[in-house]
């Protein structure tokens, strides 16, 4: 049942087919998953990040390290903005000479992914770190660029986009959410 | 796969940081909530100080001021260590040495502090409740890091997150607090704070030490026991925390000798047996070694003593990142 003000953009068969494809890229891109670990952005790119780990290994036969990464330590807005609450970090393996996969979920201005970048370096000197998203919805403030994109979504500035995934959210979907008063 | 739910703490509470809070004077005005939130937040930074790397920039072009009327190590030094640790500058006003000896006002020198650029002002006053004149005038926020007699929340704080820390919980466990209570601004802020998080507290010295029967009388936001018999606290606790006997504010008479205190009331081998098996050991220090603890029994298995200044630092950053947020 559509609900006002939200457009339905990606079901739960779209997301498993998009994350289906992303393992791929990587895999191919990478020849082989040596040496990779996948980092999820807290909250939804950790469940993301555990999703992709789980088709490389249907078809690699081979299980990719998964760690999760909080940024709210790194953030540029900690003081325009309340508080927020933090969420753990923990990466099992030293990235040091690793290729670190980035997984966030939406990628919009790029701020938070600079942060992430931030945040990883001091953690260790990865050999390269790409990003994947499953959401590119454009705006970008900052020259950052996603090497993997689950799909394009052209947005403008006032509309939200909301990705909801199973582990979090108990549902599978991407809506796009239009403010109140604004029908177009 | 296991996710944990987003924002919650170990008890399902939710997590979420206060909106508008800009001081932390005591932990009277803490809700469970908060309380939980201070201690999830501090965990996060307990991982930061475990890095290589133990710095994260958050708090970058944030100055934090300490402002000691008092002689203090550990919580001046673990405010510097935290704000430090998260990126701030730290500036260190030891009132021995400033302008408080040519007879400036307090408010004056937390004025001039403020036009300095303080941002968060750390202060220690023999006088209870000068923190709360400071917050009033300035615009910093203002941490209370003990004012005479009454309240030394962060230091109740980082006892919080100790305790969870080692034995998983705070709820339903029997604390015992040992010593001058009735001088101890250490036990004042940590009656706030167990009895909110559902610890049952028995206050144990001598009668000259311990507050008046009516403060622990029905009716108050808290139940406690109190007894004169070390014996007595001791059973089935779970947590002994020892305070200091603080020589510097005894003027007399409150017990015959020292030599009496220590047997009737320092924590043995031997006393320690009476407490439940594994019973966590604590002192805010700086200890007494010999007078109200053993020394033995400070550096032994069961003492958490020197976790408990590691976890102020990790406690102090949880507290400077909550502030720093726009109040909403």
């Amino acid at each position: 049942m559509p609900v006002l003000g939200q457009k339905k953009l990606l079901g739960a068969d779209d997301i498993r087919r998009a994350v289906a494809r992303l393992a791929h890229e990587v895999v191919e891109h990478n020849h082989g998953v040596d040496e990779l670990v996948l980092v999820g952005l807290q909250t939804r790119g950790v469940p993301l990040a555990r999703r992709l780990q789980e088709r490389i290994r249907e078809f690699e036969g081979a299980t990719v390290p998964v760690g999760e990464l909080d940024i709210g330590l790194y953030r540029d807005d900690v003081h325009q903005r309340a508080p927020r609450a933090l969420n753990p970090t923990s990466i099992p393996v030293d990235i040091s000479n690793r290729t670190v996969i980035l997984v966030d979920d939406v990628l919009y201005t790029g701020r938070t992914a600079r942060a992430a970048l931030d945040a990883l370096i001091d953690l260790g000197r990865p050999r390269a770190i790409q990003l994947v998203c499953l959401i590119d919805r454009g705006h970008r403030e900052l020259p950052i660029r996603p090497n993997y994109v689950g799909k394009n979504i052209p947005t403008s500035r006032h509309e939200k986009v909301a990705v909801r995934l199973e582990e979090v959210d108990d549902v599978d979907e991407v809506v796009l959410i239009q403010p109140p008063g604004d029908e177009s | 796969m296991t996710l944990q739910l987003i924002n919650r703490g170990p008890n399902g509470v939710h997590i979420q940081p206060r909106r508008g809070r800009r001081h932390v004077l005591d932990l009277d005005d803490f809700s469970v909530e908060e309380v939980e939130t201070v201690l999830e937040t501090a965990t996060r930074m307990k991982d930061v100080l475990q890095r290589p790397i133990k710095k994260v920039p958050t708090l970058r072009g944030k100055t934090l001021v300490t402002l000691f009327y008092e002689a203090s190590t550990r919580t001046r030094v673990g405010f510097e260590v935290a704000a430090k640790a998260l990126g701030a500058d730290t500036v260190s006003v030891a009132a021995a040495s400033s302008s408080v000896t040519k007879g400036e006002s307090l408010i004056d020198t937390i004025r001039t502090l403020q036009a300095l650029g303080a941002d968060f002002v750390v202060m220690r006053h023999h006088q209870a409740g000068a923190p709360y004149v400071v917050a009033e005038e300035v615009a910093s926020s203002v941490i209370n890091a003990g004012d005479g007699w009454h309240a030394h929340p962060t230091q109740a704080l980082l006892d919080l997150f100790t305790i969870r820390e080692r034995l998983g919980r705070i709820g339903g466990l029997r604390v015992a607090i040992i010593g001058d209570i009735l001088h101890s601004r250490v036990a004042r802020s940590n009656l706030w704070g167990l009895t909110l998080m559902g610890a049952d507290v028995v206050l144990c010295g001598p009668p000259t030490m311990l507050p008046a029967p009516s403060f622990c009388a029905a009716g108050l936001p808290w139940q406690l026991q109190r007894t004169y018999l070390l014996d007595e606290a001791l059973d089935g606790a779970d947590v002994v925390m020892v305070l200091r006997m603080q020589l510097e504010r005894q003027t007399g008479g409150l017990f015959p000798s020292l030599r009496e205190y220590v047997r009737t009331y320092a924590l043995t081998e031997e006393r320690l047996s009476k407490a439940k098996p594994g019973a966590l050991v604590m002192h805010p220090g700086p200890m007494n070694e010999g007078v109200e603890i053993d020394p033995k029994v400070a550096r032994g298995v069961q003492s958490a003593i020197e976790a408990q200044v590691t976890n102020g630092v990790a406690v102090r950053m949880a507290l400077l990142y909550l502030l720093s947020g726009l109040p909403a």
